[in-house]
């Protein structure tokens, strides 16, 4: 065949060395610094409000609430910050999605919607290595600063937690706490990668990101995570406020009579039978020979809870980073 | 060794092929052109040879039966895609250092006087280039990995006529210093004939003309003579008729070593009548290995074929 009047020019051979992956810092850094900044601007920004609101909190649950009891403690402590901590609360619940819609979604459809992958994936790094070192890096990243924004909420939270106001299975503060936030936030990255390979536009990938995270935490919330140990059976009316009551129901004579959804029927009889007395539903049942019934989870379980959540919510980014590089891969542009 | 070699290819999108049954091979050392009218696959057999697309059927090979995608494959090709989209919100000098982070070689003394001698200015982001610009500094970048076959899929399109002329110095160049192998696409015939030494015309997705433009101009002759002896031509293999009042153009497969009937003049063909002949007569073909017979026009669908 013609000959190559080409001046000398390296061998291929089959082992050809592969460009170092240590590369994908430099890259990742320079493309996605603007992302990363916005990430720290969004934690770092709650943080400062969640330090400054958490000193005085700090400062009047140390000084008006020993006991917790007093009424110093319900008009200076309790009074004064409860809103802020419920409006901390759900706030915060964004922040995952929006670090998934923002950070994730955009990372590979971008790169669709505006062509740039067909200059990415034909370097000699490799579009799968490319991708895998992206994510890999982001989404370390991204975890660690969720990790330590969490420990920050966590201390934020503590005096309520102390004085009672907060049990710690609280569906609303649980997925805040360092090891599930983690998790969520990690997902929520993993989720947004993933619909920004299937969707490759940024706009409809941002929302399903949001919608499929959205569904995600609801469904764990609602239906999932109280089955993550079996809970415990208990007659004791006296059950620690720390306790997560998963279920509860009464039974006369041995045979089921009615659940918690009975409240209609628990209320008339307590109307009937109870009216004058100051007892609870509970009391009042159990004075007609009724048993109280509860299955719950223990608040010792807190960590083993979070444990299990963080766990399989790194098992579900890990899984959904490989499906995104195995897309790259495979799936042809 | 072949710097692309296909075949059997083909590549189905939902129920769409965007090229079927492409047999095909590119010696080295050629600047190569791929044309054919909008639609006809140039993107996608491009974008099959540099592996951002798989194919349905058939294989494709480059460089001498690398797979393309694979670490050779991508060390040795470098691509500019349609468009030449680069991050806009990058510098010039970042887009340099990015690409020599993401290869195994990258010349950046070359890239950087490349820039230079183009005017443009290192810090500015490439969103902020002209047009020109954006496509000079897309092909910097692929020349500076130092590549054994550049792959262009319409480089000139969005180019006014003095941006394109400076890109293809900048590919001649680089194929004279380097040696590098081209393979270019584009609708745009004018321009190729100043460039291009080899052929490769795909029309409704299948290979119709394949090799070196100086055989092919030495091969077709453009045969005038009277519209009604147009029928009774048959010395030579007619690829396309086209008859005027009085006389007939007949785009005939013959050297000019060939006789001319009486009453019949013989010119040379360019290369962009050629093109257009073909283009004409789908069913028409020229490709390498043994002269077919008589490529009747009205027999298409046969699968091209390559005997090397």
């Amino acid at each position: 065949m013609t000959a190559l009047t080409t001046p000398a020019r390296p061998k291929h051979d089959a082992g050809l060395q592969p460009v170092p992956w240590r590369r994908m810092a430099w890259v990742t850094w320079r493309q996605h610094r603007a992302t990363l900044a916005g990430v720290a601007a969004l934690l770092g920004v709650l943080a400062v409000y969640l330090w400054l609101t958490g000193l005085q909190i700090h400062h009047a649950y140390a000084t008006s609430c020993h006991p917790a009891s007093s009424l110093a403690c319900n008009i200076n402590f309790t009074g004064r910050y409860a809103v802020s901590v419920n409006v901390a609360r759900v706030l915060l619940q964004a922040v995952p999605a929006l670090i998934g819609a923002f950070a994730g979604a955009p990372l590979l459809a971008r790169e669709m919607e505006t062509g740039t992958f067909r200059f990415a994936w034909t370097q000699g790094f490799g579009r799968w290595r490319w991708t895998l070192a992206k994510l890999v890096l982001l989404a370390v990243v991204v975890a660690a600063a969720a990790g330590a924004f969490s420990v920050l909420f966590s201390w934020y939270l503590s005096p309520f937690s102390a004085a009672g106001y907060s049990i710690p299975f609280a569906t609303d503060v649980f997925d805040l706490r360092e090891v599930a936030f983690t998790g969520w936030t990690l997902a929520a990255f993993a989720i947004g990668a993933l619909a920004g390979m299937l969707i490759r536009r940024v706009v409809p990938a941002i929302a399903a990101t949001l919608a499929v995270y959205a569904g995600l935490a609801l469904a764990t919330a609602l239906w999932l995570r109280q089955h993550y140990m079996t809970p415990l059976l208990t007659t004791k009316l006296s059950l620690p406020a720390s306790a997560w009551i998963v279920n509860q129901w009464y039974t006369k004579g041995g045979k089921f009579a009615f659940g918690a959804r009975g409240s209609q029927i628990i209320n008339a009889i307590q109307h009937y039978s109870c009216n004058s007395s100051n007892l609870s539903p509970a009391q009042c049942l159990t004075q007609h020979g009724y048993t109280w019934w509860a299955s719950y989870q223990p608040g010792s379980r807190f960590w083993p809870f979070q444990w299990i959540e963080g766990g399989w919510l790194l098992a579900l980014s890990v899984l959904l980073i490989a499906a995104t590089v195995w897309l790259v891969r495979h799936r042809a542009a | 060794m072949n710097v692309i070699e296909a075949s059997g290819l083909g590549k189905r999108y939902g129920s769409t092929w965007a090229l079927r049954e492409c047999t095909l091979a590119v010696p080295p050392g050629h600047v190569a052109a791929l044309v054919g009218p909008n639609g006809a696959g140039k993107s996608t057999l491009l974008n099959l040879a540099v592996g951002l697309a798989a194919p349905t059927t058939g294989a494709v090979t480059v460089l001498g039966g690398l797979p393309p995608g694979s670490p050779a494959a991508l060390d040795g090709v470098a691509f500019v895609a349609q468009d030449t989209p680069l991050y806009k919100n990058l510098s010039a000098a970042d887009l340099l250092h990015l690409t020599r982070n993401l290869n195994r070689r990258f010349d950046q003394r070359y890239a950087q006087s490349r820039l230079g001698e183009l005017g443009i200015p290192e810090k500015r982001k490439a969103g902020q280039l002209s047009g020109g610009q954006q496509a000079q500094l897309a092909l910097t970048l692929a020349l500076a990995r130092r590549p054994q076959l550049l792959v262009l899929d319409e480089p000139m399109a969005m180019l006014d006529p003095l941006a394109r002329h400076d890109f293809m110095a900048t590919v001649m160049t680089a194929m004279a210093d380097d040696g590098v192998s081209v393979v270019l696409s584009s609708h745009v015939l004018t321009e190729l004939e100043r460039v291009a030494d080899y052929l490769v015309l795909l029309s409704q997705g299948r290979v119709q003309v394949a090799g070196q433009v100086d055989d092919l101009l030495a091969s077709h002759r453009m045969l005038t003579g009277p519209a009604a002896g147009a029928d009774t031509y048959a010395d030579r293999p007619v690829v396309h008729v086209r008859r005027g009042e009085a006389q007939a153009h007949l785009l005939v497969r013959a050297t000019a070593d060939d006789p001319v009937p009486p009453g019949w003049e013989a010119h040379p063909v360019s290369l962009e009548e050629l093109t257009l002949a073909y283009l004409r007569e789908p069913g028409a073909s020229a490709l390498p290995g043994p002269v077919r017979g008589r490529p009747a026009p009205r027999e298409s669908g046969q699968p091209s074929e390559v005997t090397r």
